[in-house]
């Protein structure tokens, strides 16, 4: 399939914009064309890039303050009467300090809520381990009936948003904080639900998502250069409902997986893949995400290389399951 | 009002009190003691001409939002369901495996629930997001929410509180069930709820206080609040927890059982 991904990708002036721009952008453009679009904010507008939504919809801009459990409520209240709300916090407060209302009110009751937390992960940086989301997917995951979405860069929130609003039923919207490669373009396909095999494979598949998928895509690259092995990519922005049919395609073809996530291993994607594949296809899967530890403040870059989920982790994890798989038993 | 729609609605509170105790001895669990203390507000609000609603439509537009905030309060609330016709003639068990009447109201089971609640301070800010939706849409419908006074101990409860006084949602209503008890004590022993009152007056809010269990009173209360004022409108119910029931009234052991066998003899001898 032909991606149209960003041409000048492993280039050094590649293309980087911040996702939260990408969320601030769609949602004017929703809002446009749909009245039923309103939106909640825990004062966090600045940080969601929301100015010029409020600047073009006041009176479908709700500012809540810094109360995430009402803002929740408030907008399963909003949702149950028709409207499609969008709920804007960091990644950090939205699950974490409205998780009871997220449970009951917005996911027992099917109410159509989006809720988007922007800087998770690790990369959000000099704030320090309490904003940085490492969990936040591992809760929404755990909760019946909530779509995970986790797009890997700007053109590809700006889809997810926009998927976002067209699926009935709850979704959690999550991206990270800084300006980062866009590996995707405004022509590249986007479905709810779908992976994307960014790059084909033989020795096995990097899986990732959000800023993950950049590195993955180098590490694949540095991988054939001085490795000569093959790698592919596999960007899986929508992390439940997990996409099986191409999970176990992919699984099959060359029986290896390494899972790259800025979040914890436990109830990530690393966590969804493994529940997927050990009941319906075990293979070596190398984990290069987060191990049970809460970040510090630093540089992205310096907690990126320090806490292990950097280019050279992913390609020393691909060599590390190259090797299992070798030794791996099948009983066929 | 006269006094003749009063004694029917001091009636009709009493065969509230009998069909929910049955529903609770029935089911062998659930909370008995604040379901039989709101007895009469909810047959004032459902049978005094307070709510608009329509059974045959339970997602009628121009209805008046209802939600049960202190959801464990559920077998007076389906009591009064049933009784106003959202039922039709299916009869179901309270509590029971498939059964719609779950041990907390549940949107997904009934229509006529707003919203599920149980877990406490999740109810009245649903409510601020109908209340606001109502707002948005133009319709002139009001959203009546009853909570409980321990509800007032999470910390959520004030920021749905804060965000109506903020937001002039005067098209919203709370009713608090003020019974002075909790499952493990008395209000002031559990926890330090301060001049609730004055909190919400605070917050930009109208407060009415009214006795839950004197029917004019409350009908009283209830056309003393229409105003469009830009304050959303608190009505504190002085209720007794169990009252009907003198043996359980203001024993907060009963907050959270059904009564047994004897118990259910002897309160329904009572509520004749």
């Amino acid at each position: 399939m032909n991606y149209n991904l960003n041409p000048n990708l492993f280039s050094v002036n590649v293309e980087k914009r911040s996702c939260r721009q990408g969320f601030g952008d769609e949602i004017v453009e929703l809002a446009k064309n749909s009245k039923k679009v309103v939106v909640l904010d825990a004062d966090l507008m600045e940080s969601l890039r929301l100015g010029e939504f409020k600047k073009k919809y006041p009176n479908r801009f709700f500012e809540m303050g810094v109360a995430e459990a009402n803002m929740i409520s408030a907008a399963a209240g909003l949702a149950l009467e028709g409207f499609v709300p969008f709920t804007s916090s960091f990644a950090v407060f939205t699950p974490n300090q409205a998780v009871a209302q997220i449970r009951v009110s917005v996911a027992y009751n099917k109410a159509n809520v989006k809720i988007v937390g922007s800087h998770a992960g690790i990369a959000t940086g000099p704030d320090g381990a309490t904003h940085q989301a490492l969990e936040d997917i591992a809760i929404m995951r755990a909760i019946p009936g909530i779509t995970v979405l986790a797009p890997c860069d700007y053109w590809q929130t700006r889809k997810a948003i926009r998927s976002a609003f067209k699926i009935n039923g709850p979704v959690y919207i999550r991206f990270g904080r800084n300006e980062i490669p866009s590996v995707t373009t405004e022509k590249t396909p986007f479905r709810a639900g779908e992976a994307q095999i960014l790059r084909d494979g033989f020795d096995g598949f990097i899986l990732a998502h959000g800023e993950s998928v950049y590195r993955s895509m180098v590490a694949a690259e540095v991988l054939k250069r001085d490795k000569k092995m093959d790698f592919g990519v596999i960007n899986i922005p929508t992390i439940k409902p997990l996409d099986e049919t191409n999970l176990l395609k992919y699984a099959k073809k060359t029986r290896a997986f390494v899972v790259v996530e800025d979040h914890q291993v436990t109830g990530g994607l690393c966590g969804a893949v493994s529940e997927f594949l050990s009941e319906n296809y075990p293979i070596p899967i190398q984990f290069v995400a987060i191990r049970d530890k809460f970040g510090e403040s630093g540089s992205s870059e310096k907690l990126i290389k320090k806490y292990h989920i950097d280019i050279e982790d992913i390609v020393d994890g691909c060599l590390k399951v190259k090797e299992r798989k070798r030794m791996f038993v099948y009983n066929k | 009002m006269n006094k003749k729609q009063i004694e029917e609605l001091q009636i009709r509170a009493k065969r509230i009190r009998r069909e929910l105790t049955e529903m609770l001895y029935n089911a062998g669990s659930g909370h008995w003691g604040g379901s039989l203390g709101m007895a009469d507000i909810f047959a004032v609000l459902f049978f005094g001409g307070v709510l608009k609603y329509n059974p045959k439509k339970p997602d009628w537009v121009e209805r008046d939002r209802f939600i049960l905030s202190n959801g464990h309060i559920a077998p007076v609330y389906y009591t009064v369901l049933e009784q106003a016709g959202f039922f039709g003639d299916k009869k179901a068990q309270l509590r029971r495996t498939g059964s719609p009447l779950q041990g907390h109201p549940s949107h997904i089971h009934i229509e006529a629930v707003e919203t599920s609640t149980g877990p406490l301070g999740q109810g009245v800010g649903v409510a601020v997001g109908k209340a606001l939706a109502l707002k948005l849409k133009k319709i002139d419908s009001r959203v009546f929410c009853i909570c409980s006074d321990a509800e007032h101990e999470e910390g959520s409860t004030w920021e749905a509180i804060a965000s109506a006084g903020k937001f002039k949602l005067d098209n919203l209503i709370f009713i608090l069930d003020r019974n002075h008890l909790q499952i493990s004590g008395t209000t002031d022993e559990v926890a330090n709820l301060g001049n609730i009152a004055n909190r919400y007056r605070d917050l930009g809010w109208e407060v009415f206080e009214v006795n839950g269990h004197d029917t004019a009173k409350i009908l009283r209360a209830f056309s003393a609040i229409k105003s469009k004022n830009g304050k959303p409108k608190l009505i504190i119910a002085k209720t007794v927890m169990g009252k009907g029931v003198k043996f359980i009234e203001n024993d907060y052991h009963y907050h959270g059982r059904a009564p047994n066998e004897e118990e259910y003899n002897k309160a329904m001898e009572l509520l004749k």
